[in-house]
């Protein structure tokens, strides 16, 4: 394969306390490839993509061992900072999270905290981040109305946008749909299809069906062990693991 | 006995007990203006409120309780210079920079602040606080407005903390982590994300210290110098309407203008609590519909 590898993880084990919650994943995420990652409820799949941007560090007693390699630099080297890596490692949540503020201010957030001050700059930021979050049509007239009034499916496209706005590279989605409609789910799908041709994916997903629509790449993870990795196509036709045809022929989970 | 019934006597039972407390606000309503406002006959509302001498007793008496209502003002807002950063930041601490142990220990400490009888604040402030401000201010006396505010201020911090600390418990989770996400530091994320959300619950938090401070009066019975005048400087003995009622009423004649004056006193300090109340309740109720908790 001569794919570039944006992030390489490699034997990470991740521990709550003395429970260990994901054991030695060795796993690729290609550039500007969509990569899914399904499983049954605590298997460590959102466990595991919250470590690429080392937000598990907000949860106390936690503890990680291994490797995740950005870019070929291990992000839990002491050179790296935290928040360096989630500026090139965006993360959109579950639940849609804007904060309680007018929908300018929620993308312009990121920036501002990143020390840009240019008035300028950021509007017109916020507006190509909007565009290409597919928002900007909807909200261009009341970019300064708060950000709660938009729907499920809009807040989370501003969430999608926010992190489009501090230029990451790579974006994390933890179950982006989890509390979406169906319309919204497919809107959202459809953007995440177009945000591969630039930025790198990685989606938790516990609908296989969208794990099959949107994704290259799938992994499977059953009680923190990555059982199948490969490309989708082949995982959802001729899985080459018993629990994994199990899963997806739904006999469990 | 038919279980229907008995669900219906317990229902009985405990609305009997929900409004028993809205019988005795209603009660003690009354009472303030039944008592209280015999004494607009003699001085009309303006001149109560404006008057600018407090000489009960004299002949021909004078019910003027500026004095008074400035006092417990000073007092009180000299409290919130003390109880204000002591709270808020204690409660910033608690929320941002202490661990689990830590803040297991700590938070119930500061909450037993508010546990001691204010009589013993008032010791403590007689006797401690009196001879040390009386010495590194080389005043004529140690009993003033400054002392009140101090030991108010001390009293009221545990109020201020501990709501302003469930102010900040309030703020979801998830904004932490969108700001973070997004690449914000702690100290961005406190500022510019956690603090703004929590803002006006941690204004509802001042405002009901405020109220706790302004209602208070053993400890300004004891500290606070009672001089009707009207205060010029911290430096000076003061007599908040607290105080001036609970050390004048074992005097007043029962019935007499003196008597209904102190009434009236204490009607106008139950409208400003009242007031504060309001404002905090309206406050914490915005703020709630504005983070998208229940109303």
């Amino acid at each position: 394969m001569d794919k570039k590898i944006k992030i390489k993880a490699k034997h990470v084990d991740f521990f709550y306390g003395k429970s260990q919650a994901l054991k030695n994943i060795n796993m690729d995420i290609f550039d500007c490839d969509v990569t899914a990652i399904i499983g049954p409820s605590g298997c460590g799949k959102s466990t595991f993509i919250r470590l690429l941007n080392r937000m598990h560090e907000l949860v106390p007693h936690t503890n990680v061992t291994g490797e995740v390699l950005l870019d070929g630099q291990n992000i839990f080297c002491c050179s790296m900072d935290a928040v360096e890596v989630r500026k090139r490692v965006g993360m959109v949540f579950q639940k849609p999270n804007p904060f309680p503020k007018s929908i300018f201010d929620n993308i312009s957030y990121g920036l501002k905290v990143n020390g840009i001050k240019d008035k300028y700059f950021i509007e017109e930021k916020v507006e190509r981040s909007l565009r290409k979050a597919a928002l900007w049509e909807e909200v261009k007239d009341r970019l300064y109305d708060s950000a709660l009034r938009l729907s499920g499916g809009q807040q989370q496209r501003l969430c999608i946008a926010r992190t489009l706005a501090v230029e990451s590279e790579t974006i994390l989605f933890d179950e982006p749909c989890a509390s979406l409609d169906p319309i919204s789910t497919a809107k959202i799908e459809e953007l995440i299809l177009e945000l591969k041709k630039d930025y790198t994916i990685v989606i938790v997903t516990h609908n296989m069906q969208q794990a099959a629509r949107v994704s290259d790449y799938t992994a499977f993870f059953l009680m923190g062990e990555l059982i199948e990795f490969g490309k989708t196509q082949e995982i959802f036709t001729a899985p080459k693991d018993s629990k994994t045809e199990a899963y997806i022929t739904g006999r469990f989970g | 006995m038919h279980p229907r019934i008995k669900e219906k006597i317990y229902k009985w039972i405990f609305t009997v007990f929900a409004f028993s407390s809205l019988v005795f606000l209603l009660g003690i309503i009354i009472v303030l203006f039944k008592e209280g406002l015999p004494i607009f006959q003699k001085v009309s509302f303006s001149k109560f409120i404006f008057g600018k001498t407090w000489y009960p007793t004299y002949d021909p008496p004078e019910f003027g309780i500026l004095p008074l209502i400035l006092a417990s003002v000073w007092v009180t807002v000299g409290a919130i210079f003390i109880c204000v950063p002591l709270g808020v930041g204690s409660a910033l601490y608690l929320h941002e920079i202490a661990g689990y142990k830590q803040r297991a220990i700590l938070k119930p400490l500061i909450e037993l602040l508010a546990s001691i009888p204010s009589v013993v604040y008032g010791f403590f402030g007689m006797m401690i606080l009196t001879p040390f401000l009386q010495n590194i201010f080389n005043l004529p006396t140690g009993l003033t407005a400054l002392n009140a505010s101090i030991i108010l201020g001390i009293m009221a911090t545990p109020t201020v903390c501990s709501l302003a600390d469930d102010a900040l418990n309030y703020v979801p989770k998830a904004f932490r982590e969108a700001s973070f996400a997004v690449g914000a530091n702690r100290w961005q994320t406190l500022t510019k994300v956690v603090i703004p959300a929590a803002g006006s619950g941690i204004s509802t938090a001042i405002i009901l210290g405020m109220s706790r401070a302004i209602g208070e009066t053993m400890t300004v019975l004891m500290v606070a110098g009672g001089a009707s005048a009207i205060p010029k400087s911290f430096f000076q003995p003061v007599r908040p309407m607290t105080a001036a009622i609970a050390a004048e009423m074992g005097e007043a004649p029962m019935g007499g203008d003196h008597y209904h004056a102190l009434f009236a006193i204490a009607l106008v300090l139950f409208l400003i609590t009242f007031v504060f109340n309001i404002i905090a309740e309206i406050i914490s109720r915005r703020y709630r519909i504005k983070l998208g908790l229940s109303g």
